[in-house]
């Protein structure tokens, strides 16, 4: 009479993993973020199967050896109250288990958080991801060009993802590249990732934002330097510019495909924190308040754990923009 | 507004819905003035202050409820059983599961306890009644309401579509512009209070009414996982209350509390819902561990193992459950030691959890286990939940959970904790107190079929979608390309989902077939259980024990059923029981049409409809009824026909 459900379904499921992770994207990273993460998965899946292992031994060996047989009629089970020393025993493992799993959970996370390793040096390539329902809006100041529903990104080269929204909360995630991450309206959260070998990846929307959510997919594309620059030429060369009154009416439309400009949105609609008019109380300005749904007011927010103040980082000039610059401008690295 | 926006229309589905409404709502006010059942109606249940019926209404509610959700759930696995399914649109896809989520937690999962609780807990503690009997019947009225409230939004005005934790902004006026999202504040605020109120009242009835003798470590672990719930839950609500207040008056007072100007926060709105949805997990899942207690020691003719660390391990983890909101938006890019610390209070969770499960382990050690229905949930909960545990601590590495965040892994793993910890609790819990409360078992035969469509199908419909999350499908996802590769995993969850449906067709056929076959209980305790609420006959009489019983340690009725001495030797005397009030109910009344003119700003009616209620809750407050007595005779007479001797 045991539960033998899970145990099939458990082997099973390592009979999958063992034989070819390439179906599961999570597991099959193409970017250092990414390996990181699936290293941590597949080693927590290893500590779990042991945990059940226990347990499910344990289980099968009371019910087989307990249960009420023709043989043991009559007998009548003793009164226990308990054991210290047991007790103590599956509460101190346990908080070994934790423990480890705690140091692991704090290393990968910072991790990362930040620049992945080996990659500190190279100045990122800083990309603005932007949502809209139910779209992705990807501008790349540095050279002066903004994509719609697809990214391309140069390998072995660092990119700085900075994510808004214009309306809900979506999640920005390709999950060969990196886990997700929120994309909000009033602030901005960055993503670090490198692609380590060229290839089509899947991006979307990972957090439900209404009806035209399961559409909200996008490709993200890894290439080698010299074919990207290649195509940010051709983007500049080739691409229509985007106007202000085209970029609001492009907002109100719910799905488009694909699409190139030679310039980007955030010359007329600043994630403002790089603005300094709005500097400091993020909420009071009126002007700004007057925009709000077209011009959202995000500000930064760097790893300030319990800082309220989501504005300013005193360390870190704040960058500029190709708009109130010469369009050659280098961005303020990190 | 027009009729044609007031009503929904357009979907055959939804045409169906209205009229088997109209049909059954007929079928029941035929039936009741067919049979003269008005009057039985009103004096038997809808005035009633017994907490045994209120209890029953409860979980027949609950099962309602589970089969509205059930429903929902089946027609969400349809619509994503292939490709490019066309059986639902997008929005009608996101307010199925939008409901199927709010249903299935508030008013099926916690009903469901709540009514266990009601029967049981004053059982449990040799008293009469609760502390507050009408309070209790406006809790039970409140959360009718508001579950009858939440239940017309899909024909009526339209269903919430945000999901269930209702994000902003997308549940604002501006993102979600239908009635739907007023429905979600207003039901859940209403049915919210009778709650709070219960949480309140079942405090004061474990704190203040146990029967002489018996101390706090004392008590069945079932009434000590109320006590730890009802704690959680009147800190817990308060933040829900207020929560949805601000969201109706963001929507429908155009204030700005988490819109995306004037100062709103949006993640406000997520940190408030979390700050109660966490600990709401462990409302529904306390009660559920105390069953299990409860049902695996009476099976194993043995006490439970560990009493002590299995209290100091709820109390733990009532408190963990406070300190872990966090985790359910770790991707919100508050930084890695924002996230390390949450991430380590939520693994903490699991040592706690982790010593019941071994506690339960060594209670069946030495013990001679017999395979009742009940004692099958409660074993299949311990390999399935455990699976949810150990899912649940990979979620908690906030690393990883970048990759399994808003995914199909996620939704497996609450299915894994949820599914066993809450739904086969009081499945279990409702065939082991089922002849407490009816006086017959449930039959064992068609319980054990019913039980393993449920435990095989369950596992065939969720552990699929622990490798669609590592696909990279996520959750609440309405249709999705061939090319994606998930729909063979997506059509294997589909059949699980009808072997459930199966399982639980069973299980409903199963009460019919007792209820006229089954042979009658005469001894009151079928089971040969331990706790005290087996010790009065069954069915329950109104007074629950003729004396009252004294309790001299922990498994009170077993020792006294061995040691062959009674629980009392006090003679009878006469009982002072509550009397039978129609102002709860009444009251409902009043918040269900409060909250319907307010869902749709009608504000004449809703101020009419806001001064009833003040009105009836002042005429209740200088209500003078000290209730009545039952005279000994009476109780004697009740005595020898329930069991059929004298006292």
């Amino acid at each position: 009479m045991n539960k033998r459900g899970p145990l099939f379904a458990l082997l099973l499921s390592f009979t999958l993993l063992l034989s070819g992770c390439s179906s599961l994207t999570v597991l099959d990273p193409k970017g250092p973020a990414a390996r990181t993460l699936s290293d941590t998965i597949i080693f927590s899946i290893l500590m779990m199967v042991g945990i059940l292992a226990v347990v499910y031994a344990l289980y099968i060996f009371m019910l087989t050896k307990y249960r009420a047989k023709k043989s043991n009629e009559g007998y009548e089970p003793p009164h226990e109250e308990g054991n210290k020393w047991l007790e103590i025993l599956w509460t101190a493992i346990p908080i070994l288990i934790v423990a480890v799993l705690s140091v692991v959970t704090v290393k990968t996370t910072v991790a990362v958080e930040n620049v992945p390793e080996g990659y500190e040096n190279q100045e990122p390539l800083v990309i603005y991801a932007s949502s809209s329902n139910w779209k992705w809006h990807f501008s790349y100041p540095e050279e002066g060009i903004e994509t719609v529903n697809y990214v391309n990104i140069p390998t072995h080269r660092p990119i700085e993802f900075r994510l808004y929204s214009f309306g809900t909360i979506s999640s920005f995630w390709i999950p060969q590249l990196h886990g997700q991450k929120y994309a909000m309206s009033d602030m901005i959260t960055k993503l670090n990732m490198v692609a380590d070998e060229p290839g089509s990846m899947m991006g979307r929307n990972a957090n439900f934002n209404g009806e035209g959510f399961a559409h909200m997919e996008f490709e993200a594309l890894a290439m080698s330097s010299t074919e990207y620059d290649k195509w940010v030429q051709d983007v500049t060369e080739t691409a229509p510019e985007l106007k202000e009154d085209e970029f609001k009416k492009l907002l109100e439309t719910a799905h488009v495909g694909r699409m190139s400009f030679s310039n980007t949105h955030l010359e007329f609609s600043p994630p403002p924190s790089e603005d300094h008019h709005h500097g400091g109380d993020v909420n009071g300005n009126e002007e700004h308040q007057d925009h709000k749904d077209v011009h959202p007011d995000p500000a930064t927010t760097e790893e300030t754990e319990f800082d309220s103040e989501t504005n300013v980082d005193p360390n870190e000039p704040l960058p500029n923009f190709p708009a109130e610059e010469s369009p050659n401008h280098q961005h303020d690295g990190h | 507004m027009k009729w044609d926006e007031f009503f929904v229309t357009g979907d055959p589905l939804i045409y169906g819905a209205m009229v088997s409404i109209v049909l059954v709502s007929l079928a029941i006010l035929f039936g009741l003035t067919y049979y003269k059942k008005w009057g039985y109606m009103w004096r038997e249940w809808l005035t009633t202050v017994d907490h045994k019926k209120i209890g029953v209404m409860y979980i027949i509610c609950a099962l309602i409820m589970l089969f509205r959700g059930g429903v929902d759930a089946l027609m969400m696995r349809a619509q994503t059983a292939a490709p490019e399914m066309k059986f639902l649109t997008g929005q009608h896809y996101n307010e199925v599961f939008t409901t199927h989520g709010v249903i299935m937690i508030l008013f099926m999962a916690m009903p469901f306890i709540f009514g266990l609780m009601n029967v049981i807990i004053p059982l449990q503690i040799g008293a009469r009644d609760v502390a507050f009997p009408k309070l209790n019947a406006i809790s039970f009225w409140l959360f009718f309401a508001g579950a009858m409230l939440f239940n017309i939004s899909f024909v009526i005005g339209g269903s919430p579509d945000a999901g269930w934790s209702a994000y902003f902004p997308l549940a604002s006026i501006e993102f979600s512009p239908t009635v739907g999202n007023n429905y979600y504040s207003l039901a859940l605020q209403i049915s919210g209070i009778g709650t709070l109120l219960t949480g309140v009242n079942f405090i004061v009835t474990i704190l203040k009414m146990r029967a002489p003798g018996m101390t706090l470590m004392r008590m069945p672990m079932f009434t000590w996982s109320v006590l730890i719930t009802c704690v959680i839950i009147i800190f817990a609500f308060p933040v829900l209350t207020i929560a949805l207040l601000l969201m109706m008056f963001d929507r429908v007072f155009g204030s700005q509390f988490f819109t995306m100007s004037n100062g709103g926060m949006d993640m406000l709105w997520a940190n408030l819902f979390w700050v109660w949805g966490h600990p709401e997990v462990y409302i529904v899942i306390l009660p559920a561990f105390g069953i299990f207690s409860e049902i695996i020691s009476t099976f194993s003719k043995k006490n439970l193992y560990g009493y002590g660390s299995m209290v100091f391990s709820m109390v733990i983890i009532s408190a963990l459950s406070f300190l872990v909101w966090a985790h359910h938006f770790y991707t919100m890019g508050q930084g890695a030691m924002v996230n390390g610390f949450f991430s380590i209070t939520t693994m903490a969770i699991a040592v706690p959890t982790g010593v019941k499960i071994f506690n339960w382990l060594f209670t069946l050690r030495k013990g001679r286990i017999s395979f009742t229905t009940p004692m099958l949930y409660s074993l299949a909960f311990i390999p399935i939940f455990t699976i949810g545990g150990v899912t649940g601590v990979m979620l908690a590495m906030a690393s990883a959970d970048y990759q399994y965040h808003n995914t199909m892994f996620l939704v497996a793993h609450f299915h894994y904790v949820l599914i066993p910890g809450a739904v086969f609790a009081v499945i279990a819990g409702f065939h082991y107190w089922f002849p407490k409360v009816f006086g017959f078992r449930l039959n064992e035969k068609l319980g054990k079929i019913a039980f393993w469509f449920i435990a095989i199908s369950f596992n065939v419909t969720f552990f699929p979608m622990f490798f669609l999350g590592l696909m990279g499908m996520t959750r609440r996802t309405y249709t999705y390309s061939a090319e994606t590769g998930f729909g063979p995993l997506n059509m294997l969850s589909m059949v699980g989902a009808v072997g459930l449906a199966i399982g639980f067709v069973i299980l409903v056929y199963n009460i019919y077939w007792s209820t006229r076959y089954e042979p009658r209980d005469k001894t009151g305790d079928p089971w040969d259980a331990r706790a005290l609420e087996w010790s009065t006959p069954s069915p329950v009489p109104v007074y629950n024990f003729a004396v009252t019983p004294q309790v001299k340690g922990r498994d009170a009725y077993w020792f006294s059923k061995k040691n062959n001495e009674p629980l009392s030797d006090e003679k009878i005397t006469k009982i002072h029981m509550p009397s039978n009030t129609g102002k709860p109910f009444i009251l409902g009344i009043a918040f269900f049409f409060l909250g319907f003119f307010l869902v749709f700003s009608w504000w004449i009616p809703s101020i009419v409809a806001g001064v009833a209620v003040l009105i009836i809750m002042a005429t209740m407050s200088f209500d003078r009824d000290h209730g009545y007595y039952i005279p000994v005779e009476e109780i004697v007479q009740t005595e020898q026909k329930l069991r059929g001797d004298t006292v």
